[in-house]
């Protein structure tokens, strides 16, 4: 089985800054992490792939320092990494990004066999569009199962896949033809700690590195700047808010005592809210 | 799988450690590094001033490609009482070299960049590996270490242990004893964020220029340490640190409020004015000196940087002597392995005989009484001579009616009041032969 994981390398949000004076985002001395959510399709697929056998590759298209995102997800077990990069991918947005992964994608199928599982994050922290792994389903005509907060089973001789995923009301659980798309929920799995002889191979594994001619993208036009339809109008900090927080203390410890704190706080700055809602219980 | 052997590991990913890694594999060794922290200097903390001449004994031409911030230009020492300091301030334009000598760096940036040198040049890196034992044979010689990953024992001609300052390895594996208070400090600082014109002019500096203010005196409230203030490209790093034995005994005074009162101080304040906070750091720092220094070989074993305790407190020197200590130490190993004998005990004296005669133990040796005359006579110099030498300053520049003379005598009357004239002697005799 092959299973290929798409991962953004990304800034690592809780510490990006915001210059004072420009208002502009600073990235410069920003560390990068792995996108949070692909983790939790990484690991899916590394648990497919211990259970039933084959191969787990992880692939990102990215500046050269991407490189150091993807030999981290060979530490935590992925088979191989490979790297897209190139100039004309530069200022991508998700419509030439997904244009970018599905050729690096069939690529990739070509060199180690079609993949039976993609997985993407269900969104990045950086972009949080979450269009990246749809637009890649559509573009390759994968049945795309988004949201899946886990999976139940897979027969590789049927070629099927049955999993859990959110719906706006309830859980949906739902049967699929292989090959598929996937993005997984948060909080459905955690990545695991790679053994030492993963740490070692990730160390000194090379990482595959192609560009849009080894790729061999059909039209670099769709690609980077010139085939991003999105413009960003405007980047802004908010405000901060103006009411501050405010700390209530409670001696007794437990949740009734504390609830209780809670709501004289509220009563007490709001009269009108506590006689309303005695009416309301009262009317009903 | 066959287990995994090396010629060299080594334990952690600092400048010591870098440095050992770089100069043992740029002489033929396989090496493997291994570190505790998600990437190299992910960990670490330091002001940070960067040494060039440490770092060009590695990397000549290190100035193309580290990231470093300004070059420094002009030192402040500062005497601080709660009003104000006194200082010596040496600016020259003959640090606008080609070659400067000493840089502003930061420190996650800088190690980053090191550590992908070490990379490059052949070193095997494991990151967010923690060793947590060292192995041993039948005649208790190091020859490989134990991680916290699964797997088994990673095996070794030579274990250089560049894991900081708290040695943790070594400790646990009996090699060396447990930190002392009195021979470590707390240092915490903060980076203040701020548009590099603004630096410029409240410095007065152009271009890369940069400038550093070490201070003592009345903000450690009569604790041995010292205060400082770096200027990088675009932020300001300031931090305070004291022996942790001075925390202990004081019992009240916390290393944040000291950074505190530093911050707010009437000389620091308006040198901050406006700064946003970027981020918050604490750290040891191994001030024993001399006496403080473990042993530093064994069979299979070697160790340098913070983890031998080669820091000048004296002279705010640390990140140059990790460097040469590990630098040294990757020498005299790629040469015992070179020559086809094995790392023992003896074989790796070399080290320490070569550092005997290089400026670190020269250094060490030098200092070697000072951390006990701070110990005994540390509240007079941290706190009485400040204080001291800010009045004696304030009389003797105050114009008010009275005549020089009576001032001279007021100082010298103040001074000896406060100390005695017994006590006053003796001090300068102390700190005559400490620092001989």
């Amino acid at each position: 089985m092959q299973i290929f994981v798409c991962i953004k390398q990304v800034p690592d949000s809780g510490q990006i800054r915001v210059h004072p004076v420009t208002n502009t985002i600073m990235r410069q001395g920003v560390p990068t992490i792995i996108n949070p959510y692909d983790l939790f399709g990484l690991e899916q697929a590394l648990r497919l792939r211990d259970r039933f056998g084959g191969e787990v590759t992880v692939m990102t298209m990215g500046p050269p320092m991407a490189v150091d995102s993807l030999r981290k997800a060979l530490t935590y077990g992925a088979d191989r990494a490979v790297l897209l990069t190139d100039r004309v991918f530069a200022g991508s947005d998700t419509l030439a990004t997904s244009y970018a992964l599905s050729n690096l994608i069939l690529k990739a199928g070509e060199t180690w066999g079609a993949p039976d599982i993609v997985f993407c994050g269900k969104q990045t922290i950086d972009g949080d569009t979450a269009q990246v792994g749809p637009g890649i389903a559509r573009r390759l005509g994968l049945s795309q199962l988004t949201y899946v907060s886990g999976i139940d089973d897979m027969d590789l001789t049927d070629r099927q896949i049955l999993v859990r995923r959110r719906g706006d009301h309830g859980v949906q659980v739902l049967r699929s033809q292989l090959p598929v798309m996937v993005t997984m929920m948060e909080g459905s799995n955690e990545i695991r700690r790679g053994t030492q002889a993963d740490a070692l191979r990730a160390a000194r594994a090379e990482v595959v590195k192609w560009n849009a001619a080894t790729v061999g993208i059909p039209d670099v036009s769709l690609c980077g700047l010139r085939g991003s339809p999105t413009v960003v109008k405007k980047v802004f900090a908010p405000t901060a808010r103006e009411e501050k927080a405010e700390m209530v203390a409670t001696t007794d410890q437990s949740p009734v005592a504390m609830a209780d704190a809670l709501i004289n706080q509220i009563f007490t700055r709001q009269p009108a809210l506590q006689d309303d809602l005695l009416r309301q219980a009262a009317g009903h | 799988m066959t287990h995994e052997h090396f010629d060299a590991i080594v334990v952690g990913a600092g400048p010591s450690g870098n440095a050992a890694a770089y100069t043992m594999a740029q002489r033929g060794l396989k090496v493997l590094q291994i570190e505790r922290g998600e990437y190299a200097g992910s960990k670490n903390v330091q002001g940070a001033i960067l040494y060039s001449d440490a770092l060009e004994k590695i990397i000549p031409d290190f100035r193309d490609e580290a990231p470093l911030e300004r070059h420094v230009i002009e030192q402040r020492i500062w005497m601080m009482d709660d009003a104000g300091h006194t200082g010596m301030h040496h600016r020259s334009d003959d640090y606008n070299e080609d070659r400067p000598n000493r840089y502003t760096i930061i420190r996650a940036q800088f190690d980053k960049w090191f550590n992908r040198c070490v990379r490059e040049i052949g070193v095997t890196v494991l990151f967010e590996t923690t060793v947590t034992s060292l192995i041993t044979d039948e005649n208790k010689r190091v020859i490989g270490v134990q991680t916290d990953r699964d797997g088994n024992g990673i095996f070794a001609d030579v274990v250089v242990l560049a894991e900081g300052v708290n040695g943790l390895v070594g400790q646990r594996s009996g090699l060396r004893r447990e930190l002392r208070p009195e021979d470590v400090a707390l240092a915490v600082k903060e980076m203040h964020f701020l548009p590099q014109e603004v630096i410029d002019a409240r410095f007065n500096l152009k271009g890369e220029e940069g400038v550093v203010i070490e201070a003592m005196g009345t903000i450690t409230d009569g604790m041995v340490g010292t205060a400082f203030l770096y200027t990088n490209r675009e932020s300001i790093s300031v931090g305070v640190g004291c022996l942790v034995s001075e925390f202990a005994k004081s019992g009240e005074a916390t290393p944040h409020g000291i950074l505190d009162r530093f911050k707010n101080h009437p000389s620091i304040k308006a040198l901050l004015e406006g700064s946003e906070i970027k981020e918050y750091a604490a750290h040891l720092i191994p001030e024993g000196g001399f006496r403080a220094v473990p042993e530093l070989v064994g069979d299979g074993w070697i160790v340098v940087g913070d983890a031998g305790h080669f820091v000048n407190a004296v002279h705010r020197e640390g990140s140059n002597l990790a460097m040469t200590t590990g630098r040294l130490a990757g020498e005299v190993v790629a040469n015992i392995l070179g020559s086809c004998m094995t790392c023992t005990r003896d074989n790796l004296q070399t080290y320490v005989r070569q550092l005997e005669d290089s400026f670190v133990m020269k250094d060490m040796k030098k200092y070697k009484n000072v951390p006990r005359m701070l110990e005994q006579g540390g509240r007079h110099i941290m706190d009485l001579y400040p204080r001291l030498l800010n009045r004696s300053a304030q009389t003797w520049f105050r114009v008010d009616g009275k005549d020089k003379k009576s001032k001279e005598s007021d100082i010298l009357r103040s001074a000896r009041q406060a100390r005695g004239l017994t006590g006053l002697l003796g001090d300068a005799f102390k700190l005559a032969r400490a620092w001989r």
